[in-house]
């Protein structure tokens, strides 16, 4: 009785578990790719933190651990911007760190006893696998879960994203995409839905967007974007109040409670638009109320055209009383050089000097988007012709964040689960259509064997193309193209992934003589005698590339870091590299500076070296010391560091530093001593003497270079 | 130099106070050393002294305690002293292990000589004699002068002695010869018969001297060898029932010899190394160490606190393993390097079986490092969780004591034996065993744990499904 009984409730689930099954493990297998195609790196190398600015949120993570929370969060760090310090807890966000730390607890509650370090590197993979789950459930919600699928299939592979989450890659945007991702599904969601459930969970999405990455300026202001276009597209509706309300104010309280965002939502004209967009909407919802009240469709007319004539003008007295007297603040620097790709490059060297912030390359798209590239327009084309609450805001999500993506390179990263998405409504759309019309053709050969899927729609689509000759052969030929199309970006993905970006940087390798790898291990090197040779107290003076890996691993105070949160600072270090010695040794000394750290690649033809950004340290150096200028480095405008180079520039600090002794040095054959590999040049002065600073280290493969300050001389 | 000096006061007064006692005092002294040798190798900074004692019996009972007497600076540095006694004529020799404790002398002057008493197999009557082998093992004996060098000066030490074998028992004859590794010796104090030959100094012969008779020394000569010291050891052998046991060793080494001074060079340091080779000139600096270990060691890895080191090379074969480690940088006088060693190693050559139920672990006490002096040597066995009642058994006095440790998937952690020596030599290593029980139904829980949170998922997973169709419709 009671078996069959069952047997009867689940027969009309059967079908539907099929494919439920087959969608999950679909998801999982999607899952565990993110997942594993961004391990090239440990297999490569090793489990360890890349690049810069993941050594800080590491060094960080671990004093959380070590410390706990309310450490962490009044955290004053002496070790770094000396003698200035640093506000460690206020001027972070502190979502990455809390993150791993949570999960650290979790596994050692679950008795894994793993290393901080582990969960530090594997936590980018792991969001980037949750993300192609927010995004299945994205594409889901604006298109179909076909399109999700395939949104969850693209995601997880795409190199624009995978750049910024290869394990090691342990830094805010690892887990601030999936955030952000989430919290336009969960708002999207809200939209179409109209529950007060949704648009809380959206708060709470962008709560944990804003603790994570300070990119969430995108997101506050693209929503308001959203609205205003819905109401000017006449799409204004109760479940859009309920969504934009709950989460803008809910959100921005949530918001607040993060030390380093505090009050700006109130207080900072980026964050206007959000604002006026809310009171907007309320002025709306008034206006449709007076309409359901009023009858008189003439009289509401005029009353419409005198409350929002009022509203835009208080609106706008408010914003002009606010920004005169000082209580909001105006655009700041970045956000300019955000809308205009001009503005850093003339205001804000140090923005315009960091490779990933120059405007992006056409060869830079092609490279992250591949495919996505040319099916991001067909997307849009599918998007409009289905326009939809929510179609209208992944266009519009589309649309900005490309417009971002080509101001700066590293804003690719914003534009890719838009991309993704809108390209995988393309696919998706288009590959149903193709076996719609495949299979409505079979239908006629074999009637009634086949089920389901090929509905009513589906045979009015057939009925329409019956007319056009070889169908069938044709979409059988587009629905071959589409496969070696997504063929063709999974291997480009897959090489991109292994050659481009899973490289740590702090290890280098390169193909010996006879073909075998030879890593260069410098960094570390450098890093580990410091740590270990080095009076804990000792001062190290580097350019500010460098200052979070000195402070992580070698365990030493720095001077600048890549915080660069005060320009006139970093400006000193600039001004102290680029000055002759006797003025820099004046300047080292009232930096109380013990060591003096510089990265030459002469020997090794390692290109991102100091000399190579000895530009840029002239350029900061000269915006705040007008003292240094940059045509005396320069010979006819030309930046050379051979015979005819600049007679400032032969006898800065920086050259002296980056070439003493390297005149004795032979690195090429066939080449005059002192050849530098990574200019191909032979050098102009090769006769270095250093009077205030000695050499205390150099790495094997001379990669860095460290120097000691020597104490001023004795009076007597 | 404050040392040397402090060394030289203590010595002094050692002397004086000797002299003043010598009369009064009357020490256990039936025996009379007829012949003593004594050979110092100074070669390292490991310091052996192998003292050849001829012993005979004066008195009038039979005795079978034989005293030594050491200066409170060398007992400082005393790693070991071991003793035998050597039967047997020429070459048909045998050598009998004897024990040795320290001990108080009552009736001895009452100033700082610290003693050693070497306990015969059988009591020598009176008038025998029997010859006895001593060797001392000192570390940290040496001292660089001067205490700071350049990057290419070599290194010279000082060595402190005295000419004359302290001792609380008449000695006949006595010679010491003093081995130096090169022939570059700046100075050392004679004390006729003395006289040079080579790397050698022979000191004496010289006869009949009373005893607690002393004459200061010193040799300063080059000695260009790194003195590389294993300030603190920490090795850690985790046992697991499941067929492996891991070794993880921490080491913090420093170049203990004569510091660094002023500039290092990396073009002095390269082109040096590469035009003359291994020819003539060396820096004094750590640049390799060889770490042997046991075979069929597998999964080695070599890494500092900031990730992995891959200067390091393994050579295998069927009696040991040989592992190359190259420290990120090589090591001046005064630099400090940390780094890891891990292995893992078969269960099967290590665990046994005792008699009584028990099982027990097999293992070298000591530092795999070889020629390395370890301040503090640290070893935990961590056994496998449940196991209980553990002893360890050293063949020398340690310090030890319990812990616990929580690896993965422990729940009451696991048993942790803590054995500490301090100041370690080479000469150290041996076997020691830790006993312990263990229920072999212990092994399988942390796979049941497992097994059943798997279970749980998958029935949540099931039920998840259905209860997300039910939902819907």
């Amino acid at each position: 009785m009671s078996n069959s009984s069952t047997s009867d409730l689940l027969k009309p689930f059967k079908l539907k578990t099929k494919q439920q099954e087959l969608l999950i493990s679909i998801l999982c297998l999607v899952y565990i790719l993110a997942f594993i195609t961004r391990l090239f790196s440990v297999l490569r190398y090793e489990s360890m933190i890349h690049e810069f600015d993941p050594y800080f949120n590491y060094r960080t993570t671990l004093y959380l651990t070590q410390h706990g929370f309310y450490d962490f969060w009044n955290w004053f760090d002496y070790e770094s911007w000396y003698p200035l310090g640093r506000i460690v807890g206020g001027t972070l966000y502190p979502g990455l760190m809390v993150t791993a730390a949570l999960i650290y607890r979790l596994l050692h509650f679950l008795r894994f006893a793993v290393h901080i370090r582990e969960v530090c590197v594997l936590t980018a993979p792991f969001f980037a696998s949750n993300t192609t789950l927010v995004a299945y459930f994205f594409g889901k919600e604006i298109w179909d879960s076909g399109a999700g699928l395939v949104a969850a299939i693209l995601i997880a592979v795409c190199p624009g994203y995978i750049s910024r989450s290869v394990a090691g890659s342990y830094d805010n945007e690892g887990v601030a995409i999936f955030a952000l991702l989430f919290t336009f599904y969960l708002f999207v969601k809200a939209v179409n839905k109209g529950s007060l459930a949704w648009g809380l969970a959206s708060a709470f999405g962008y709560f944990y967007m804003v603790s994570a990455w300070g990119g969430y300026i995108f997101i506050i202001n693209l929503i308001p974007l959203y609205v205003l276009v819905l109401l000017i597209t006449g799409r204004y509706s109760m479940r859009l109040y309920v969504a934009y309300n709950c989460m803008y104010i809910l959100g921005m309280l949530l918001a607040m409670q993060i030390r380093f965002v505090g009050f700006q939502h109130v207080q900072s004209g980026e964050h206007m638009a959000a604002m006026g967009v809310f009171f907007l909407m309320q002025v709306f919802y008034f206006l449709d109320w007076v309409k359901h009240m009023l009858s008189d469709t003439k009289l509401f007319q005029e009353f419409l055209s005198i409350t929002v004539t009022c509203a835009v003008a208080a609106g706008g007295i408010a914003l002009g009383v606010g920004v005169a007297s000082g209580y909001i603040s105006p655009w700041t620097g970045r956000f300019y050089s955000l809308l205009d790709p001009t503005y850093a490059k003339d205001h804000i060297p140090i923005i315009a000097s960091v490779s990933e912030h120059q405007p992006t390359a056409w060869s830079s798209f092609m490279f992250d988007f591949h495919i996505l590239l040319f099916l991001f327009p067909a997307g849009l084309y599918f998007c409009f012709k289905r326009l939809s609450d929510a179609t209208i805001f992944i266009v519009m999500y589309g649309l900005t964040s490309m417009y971002f993506a080509g101001v700066m390179v590293r804003l690719i990263l914003v534009a890719t689960p838009a991309v993704c998405l809108i390209s995988a409504i393309a696919v998706s759309a288009t590959v149903k259509n193709l076996t719609v019309l495949l299979r409505s053709k079979n239908k006629v050969a074999q009637i009634g064997s086949t089920k389901g899927t090929s509905s009513a729609k589906a045979s009015s689509k057939a009925s329409l193309d019956q007319s056009q000759p070889f169908q069938k052969n044709g979409a059988m030929a587009l629905l071959f193209g589409a496969f070696y199309l997504l063929s063709r970006y999974a291997t480009h993905c897959t090489w991109v992934t292994s050659e481009a970006y899973s490289s740590p940087s702090i290890v280098l390798a390169a193909r010996g003589a006879h073909g075998n790898r030879v890593i260069f291990d410098d960094y570390r090197e450098a890093y580990f005698w410091l740590r270990q040779n080095t009076p804990p107290d000792a001062k190290v003076m580097s350019w500010w590339d460098y200052g979070y890996q000195i402070t992580a691993m070698g365990n030493r105070t720095v001077i600048v870091d890549n915080n660069t949160w005060n320009n006139t600072h970093i400006a000193t270090v600039g001004r102290a590299m680029s000055s002759y010695e006797d003025e820099a040794y004046e300047i080292i000394r009232s930096l109380d500076v013990d060591y003096v750290l510089v990265v030459f690649g002469g020997v090794t033809g390692y290109s991102s070296d100091d000399i190579n950004k000895f530009l840029w340290m002239v350029r900061i150096g000269g915006g705040v010391f007008p003292v240094i200028k940059e045509p005396d480095y320069l010979v006819n405008g030309e930046y050379r560091v051979d015979k005819g180079a600049a007679p400032k520039m032969l006898n800065c600090l920086m050259y002296k530093l980056s070439y003493y002794r390297f005149g004795e040095m032979m690195t090429e054959y066939g080449k005059p001593p002192g050849y530098d590999r990574a200019r191909g040049v032979e050098i102009g002065n090769k006769d270095i003497k250093l009077e205030h600073l000695e050499e205390a280290f150099t790495t094997s493969n001379w990669i860095v270079r460290i120097y000691k300050v020597k104490p001023p001389n004795n009076r007597w | 130099m404050e040392a040397r000096i402090r060394a030289r006061v203590n010595l002094a007064l050692t002397f004086f106070a000797l002299l003043f006692f010598v009369a009064g005092s009357s020490p256990p002294r039936q025996f009379v050393i007829s012949n003593a040798e004594r050979r110092i190798d100074l070669s390292s900074h490991i310091i052996n002294v192998h003292l050849t004692l001829k012993v005979e019996n004066a008195g009038t009972r039979p005795a079978s305690e034989v005293v030594l007497a050491l200066t409170p600076t060398e007992v400082d540095h005393l790693a070991m002293v071991d003793a035998s006694a050597i039967k047997g004529k020429r070459k048909k020799t045998t050598s009998l292990r004897l024990e040795v404790k320290p001990t108080e002398l009552p009736d001895a002057p009452p100033i700082d000589t610290k003693y050693f008493t070497i306990y015969l197999a059988n009591p020598l009557n009176s008038g025998e004699s029997t010859t006895l082998e001593v060797l001392y093992v000192f570390t940290h004996f040496l001292e660089p002068f001067p205490a700071e060098i350049a990057q290419s000066e070599s290194q010279l030490v000082f060595y402190h002695d005295t000419a004359l074998i302290l001792s609380p028992y008449h000695i006949k004859q006595q010679t010491t010869f003093i081995k130096t590794p090169s022939t570059k010796v700046e100075s050392f104090i004679r004390m006729e018969p003395t006289n040079r030959v080579g790397t050698e100094i022979k000191y004496g012969p010289y006869e009949d001297r009373p005893p607690y008779s002393i004459s200061p020394i010193h040799v300063h000569f080059e000695n260009n060898s790194p003195f590389a010291v294993v300030e603190e050891l920490v090795q850690e052998i985790e046992i697991s029932h499941w067929g492996n046991i891991q070794v993880t060793e921490h080491y913090k080494l420093i170049h203990a010899g004569a510091r660094h001074k002023g500039v290092f060079s990396r073009v002095d340091y390269q082109s040096r190394q590469s035009s003359n080779g291994a020819s003539s000139f060396r820096y004094v600096r750590i640049v390799y160490l060889l770490a042997r270990l046991p075979p069929r060691v597998h999964s080695v890895y070599y890494r500092g606190e900031i990730g992995n080191i891959s200067s390091s090379h393994l050579r295998t074969d069927s009696l040991k393993s040989e592992l190359q480690i190259e420290p990120r940088y090589p090591l001046f006088g005064g630099w400090k390097a940390t780094f890891v060693i891990g292995y893992g190693l078969p269960l099967q050559d290590f665990l046994f079986e005792s008699s009584d139920d028990k099982r027990y672990l097999n293992f070298t006490f000591g530092c795999p490092l070889i020629g390395m002096v370890v301040d503090k040597l640290t070893i935990k066995v961590v056994l496998p969780e449940g196991s209980t009642d553990p002893s360890p058994v050293v063949p020398f006095p340690v310090e030890h004591h319990l812990e616990a440790k929580y690896s993965s998937l422990d729940v009451v952690g696991r048993t942790v034996v803590v054995l500490e020596k301090k100041n370690f030599v080479p000469m150290h290593n041996s076997h020691f065993q830790v006993y312990y029980s263990f229920k072999p139904i212990f092994m399988l829980a942390e796979s049941l744990m497992l097994a059943s949170a798997f279970f749980m998922l998958f029935v949540a997973c099931v039920a998840y499904i259905h209860i997300d169709l039910s939902v819907r419709k």
